[in-house]
């Protein structure tokens, strides 16, 4: 499995140096992160493309959440120090989101038109 | 050890040795009280005689919080040592407590496995009967419902966990106040539990002593760490008629305390780790300090209630 791994992460790397790169997955892992730090979502509103990946990270050592206010994605479980979440970006549009572990954590994701 | 913090809203000049007669186990520790607005010190060696017990009506119990089994980090790496030092506490003392009661965040991460390390470890304690109030560490990704099956069946609990009870003339209230938290807010106690409040001490005299017991702290201690409860001024107004109520929380692992009119505020330490006081850090997260000097910071809160007085008495003492 590992080494299945190595070879697929290596062919993206092969098809990113060509220059043809379109899996979201390695472009929003570099670009659409939002870290959780010192109970903040930083940055507090991420603009993305509809159909993009968004993935958090908890930086602290106190659980936080992913909540959509409007229940409009999946909710992300209890986030250890250094787990992570990821969604996919839907329709267009404007999705706020908090911490159901620390409500006051709140943070803003714009969903732009590919 | 070092122990601090009673009070006396009653302004009678108060029986300070009685109450704190039960507080004799801290042994060589300093005890601050506060009586008419003057804060005094005394060792506890100086106030109290060890082993004298409590006459039967009274009553007195103890307040532990914060557990946080399963955290690891480096505020520190033991948590379930320092739970057990502080049942070690419990089971020192010269009278027991007739109970304890734990205001929340027994675990971490809600695990199972942080939950059957707790119960393991309480197996120690001489005390065997304690009460419960979830924190928002024990609810984190089922609503509370395994903490619910745990630790809340035998009282009865209504609704997400809320639940009454009467010793020695005393009645308890437990509130629930952390879940379906909404977006922005503070902890929130909900229009089905405050209206089961309302009803629960509509029959009670106002003679009648009342201890609420919440993990979030029921009065705005610093809302901008969430550190409050939106909904908590409605449920205190239902007590206000009361003479004596004592308000007991967990939350922000240290002693704060506030007094408004007949009601006590007061948080408790933690046995897992220590937070910065409010506004004096980036956030309320665990706060690093010197080894030598954690237990010092994690402690645990005795409360006495004679009967005849209207007011408890809540002394801290911390692990040191």
């Amino acid at each position: 499995m590992a080494l299945l791994c190595a070879i697929s992460f290596l062919n993206l790397s092969i098809l990113a140096l060509a220059g043809e790169m379109k899996d979201a997955d390695t472009t929003t892992s570099k670009q659409n992160r939002i870290e959780i730090k010192d109970f903040a979502f930083n940055p507090q509103t991420l603009t993305v493309k509809s159909g993009e990946k968004i993935t958090w990270i908890n930086r602290d050592e106190e659980p936080h959440t992913v909540v959509s206010v409007e229940k409009q994605f999946k909710k992300s479980t209890a986030l250890d120090t250094d787990q992570e979440f990821t969604i996919t970006t839907g329709a267009p549009g404007t999705y706020t989101y908090f911490c159901s572990v620390h409500p006051k954590m709140t943070g803003t994701i714009v969903v732009m038109k590919p | 050890m070092s122990d601090y913090i009673s009070h006396d809203h009653e302004h009678d000049g108060i029986d300070r040795r009685g109450f704190l007669q039960c507080m004799a186990w801290a042994g060589t520790g300093l005890l601050w009280t506060v009586s008419g607005g003057v804060l005094a010190s005394k060792t506890l060696a100086q106030i109290a005689k060890a082993g004298e017990p409590l006459p039967a009506t009274d009553l007195s119990f103890l307040q532990i919080s914060d557990s946080h089994i399963g955290f690891n980090k480096d505020a520190n790496k033991d948590v379930t040592a320092t739970f057990q030092i502080a049942l070690d506490r419990i089971n020192a003392m010269p009278t027991p407590p007739s109970f304890l009661i734990h205001t929340g965040d027994i675990t971490q991460l809600s695990k199972p496995e942080e939950f059957d390390t707790f119960d393991q470890v309480l197996k120690s304690c001489r005390t065997k009967d304690v009460f419960y109030v979830p924190g928002e560490h024990d609810v984190l990704n089922d609503g509370g419902k395994l903490y619910r099956e745990r630790y809340l069946k035998s009282v009865e609990a209504k609704g997400s966990g809320w639940y009454s009870f009467n010793k020695n003339g005393v009645h308890f209230i437990a509130l629930v106040n952390v879940l379906d938290l909404q977006a922005g807010g503070l902890g929130q106690l909900g229009d089905e539990q405050l209206e089961w409040l309302e009803a629960d001490v509509k029959d009670l005299g106002t003679s009648t002593p009342i201890v609420v017991f919440a993990h979030i702290p029921l009065w705005a201690v610093y809302p901008q760490w969430g550190w409050g409860t939106s909904d908590s001024e409605r449920g205190l107004g239902y007590l206000k008629r009361f003479g004596s109520v004592t308000v007991l929380n967990g939350h922000i692992h240290q002693v704060l305390q506030k007094i408004e009119g007949n009601i006590t505020f007061h948080t408790a330490m933690s046995t897992a780790f220590p937070q910065p006081a409010p506004g004096t850090a980036p956030s309320p997260g665990p706060m690093k300090v010197p080894a030598e000097k954690l237990r010092s910071m994690l402690g645990l809160t005795s409360v006495q209630y004679k009967q005849g007085k209207t007011t408890l008495a809540v002394v801290d003492s911390n692990l040191s």
